[in-house]
């Protein structure tokens, strides 16, 4: 079975739709990309999936138990991790108490949960920084204390937001092997949206384009690529170049 | 981590200073003057229910503009019940606690599940407080306007269960509950009540997002707060004997409360205690000074204290306690 399954899902806003019918699976131990033009519905679909939204119609499972709807403390406690792409850390707490608050979702004591915040700080390089306040780290150590905070729930499904939105390109390096290294380590499946597919080339097992909120390809990097109609609509000539698409 | 490091001089003297801060605020009753004691125990009840205020506000980030609310009900329940049935104030206080929490969970279901935070939630907290105030002039249960008055009790003799005794007994009941409140809000800090209100006050989204229930801890810190607070409102009610609902329901009573935690520093454990200190001995003193002179400047108080907030607000807008701890030689805990 697979981990994650999304199942006709569908969100209209305002008579908008969003999200029309969009299905796809997600295996465990894998990391899986869904890509799309601006307003694709990428966003809104990793919403549904979060318990941002409701969705209209279809259903989404884990491990084959229906999470749609769920309130989004629910969602996390039923093992789904995630990260916000405009970055939401707790500002005034330090690096250290923000990953223990995520770690207390699966931890019965602050101990533990201590212990837990400090294995997960190691993971993502930011041991150095645990007494520092998050308001002082720069954007791309803030990606990374998403990351630490929401890994530290114990996820089974770890959601990525547009991590590299904004990095320098040594930073997108740096933190695509940071994410190699959770993905293996810590035995998490990943699915991420991404627009910098340098970043999405280098992670995904799987890529799922989305397209006016529907699913037109998904499959292996190598075929997503050469895929006339993701080409016609999204990448482009320069699919591989390394910049953000179009 | 500091814990497993050799006691070194630091440490001795802030052990030091713990002791003489200890030693000087229990027998302050034994060797002060009357005025000395009865001003330290307003400034205890301002650092107590500054400290409850400060868990709704400054921990969990939900700004209450009407907590005199609290302190006028809690009050009244006691002082009502007490005039009209010889009901005594031990009892009183768990109907006093009970009907506030009651009411701070109201308010807070109503807010919460209409999603009304920020400027609305306090809005909401000040109409609360200010229907109390008008409701309870039409009260005359509660004695309407004209106030209700408690039988001013023999003040040489100690009575511990009707809490009638001198001033050095009201002086330590108040000590008792600023020390308890500020040990209950220390064990809290530490456990997970104090992450998750922390991370609610700092971005309420991302804490859903890890498995919060955002709902059940604000209700909890509302609740919390709203039965300290009407612990203090009981002891108000026998400490001053005559309840009149524009004194104590009234919006300046609000401000008071928050003025503490606010100059001392939000969020902070000491922040409610070392602002009510500074607020009663600024406030007190010039008063005083001013009596010595032959000046008579009704509001004077109120003037220091607006001073006071516009300083602290300008040069230490983290109140007064993190750079004294620092001085003080205190680890600066980030809270």
């Amino acid at each position: 079975m697979p981990l994650l399954e999304v199942e006709e899902v569908s969100k209209a806003f305002r008579g908008l739709r969003a999200v029309a019918g969009a299905s796809f699976s997600v295996e465990g131990q894998s990391i899986t990309a869904l890509i799309g033009p601006n307003g694709a519905g990428k966003t809104t679909l990793f919403n549904l999936v979060a318990g941002v939204y409701r969705p209209d119609r279809g259903d989404i499972r884990l491990r084959g138990r229906s999470i749609a709807g769920l309130p989004a403390h629910r969602v996390c406690a039923a093992g789904v991790g995630r990260t916000f792409q405009l970055v939401k850390p707790f500002a005034g707490l330090s690096v250290l108490d923000n990953a223990i608050v995520g770690a207390l979702n699966g931890e019965r004591t602050v101990s533990g949960a201590r212990a837990r915040a400090v294995a997960v700080l190691e993971r993502l390089g930011l041991s150095g920084k645990a007494e520092v306040a998050a308001s002082h780290l720069t954007l791309a150590d803030r990606r990374r204390l998403e990351v630490a905070r929401a890994l530290a729930t114990r996820p089974s499904l770890l959601l990525l937001d547009e991590m590299m939105a904004g990095l320098r390109p040594t930073e997108i390096d740096e933190l695509v092997g940071v994410l190699r290294n959770v993905q293996r380590e810590e035995g998490v499946t990943i699915l991420l949206t991404e627009h910098v597919m340098r970043a999405v080339m280098a992670l995904a097992d799987q890529i799922v384009v989305l397209h006016h909120g529907e699913v037109i390809a998904r499959g292996e990097p190598a075929a997503i690529v050469r895929n006339p109609a993701v080409l016609d609509c999204y990448l482009g000539e320069d699919a591989t170049a390394g910049e953000p698409g179009a | 981590m500091t814990s497993d490091r050799p006691a070194g001089a630091g440490d001795r003297r802030r052990l030091a200073l713990i002791t003489v801060v200890t030693v000087a605020l229990v027998t302050l009753p034994l060797v002060g003057s009357s005025y000395l004691v009865s001003v330290a125990t307003l400034a205890l009840y301002l650092a107590y229910v500054g400290q409850a205020w400060n868990v709704m506000m400054g921990f969990a980030g939900q700004l209450s503009l009407g907590h005199s609310l609290y302190v006028g009900l809690g009050a009244y329940v006691a002082a009502g019940i007490f005039v009209h049935f010889g009901v005594g104030p031990w009892a009183g206080l768990w109907l006093a606690v009970a009907i506030c929490s009651a009411v701070g969970a109201f308010i807070g279901l109503l807010a919460f599940r209409l999603r009304i935070s920020g400027v609305q939630l306090s809005l909401l907290t000040v109409a609360f407080a200010e229907l109390a105030r008008i409701g309870f002039d039409h009260l005359d249960w509660f004695g309407g306007p004209g106030g209700l008055f408690l039988r001013v009790g023999d003040r040489n003799h100690i009575d511990l269960l009707g809490f009638r005794g001198p001033p050095a007994m009201y002086y330590y009941a108040m000590l008792a509950l600023a020390a308890g409140a500020l040990g209950v809000c220390a064990l809290l800090l530490r456990r997970r009540p104090g992450y998750y209100w922390r991370a609610i006050r700092e971005d309420e989204v991302a804490a859903q997002a890890l498995g919060i229930d955002t709902f059940r801890w604000k209700m909890l810190a509302v609740v919390l707060s709203s039965a300290m607070t009407a612990i203090a409102g009981v002891f108000f009610a026998f400490y001053n004997n005559s309840l009149f609902p524009e004194q104590i329901f009234g919006f300046g009573r609000s401000i008071e409360i928050i003025l503490g935690p606010v100059i001392g520093g939000l969020g902070t454990l000491f922040g409610p205690i070392v602002g009510a200190v500074a607020l009663v001995l600024l406030g007190d003193g010039t008063t005083e000074i001013l009596a010595k002179a032959g000046v008579d400047l009704p509001g004077a108080r109120q003037v220091v204290h607006g001073l006071v907030l516009l300083l602290v607000t300008i040069y230490l807008p983290n109140g007064l306690w993190p750079p004294l701890a620092r001085a003080l030689g205190f680890q600066p805990r980030r809270l």
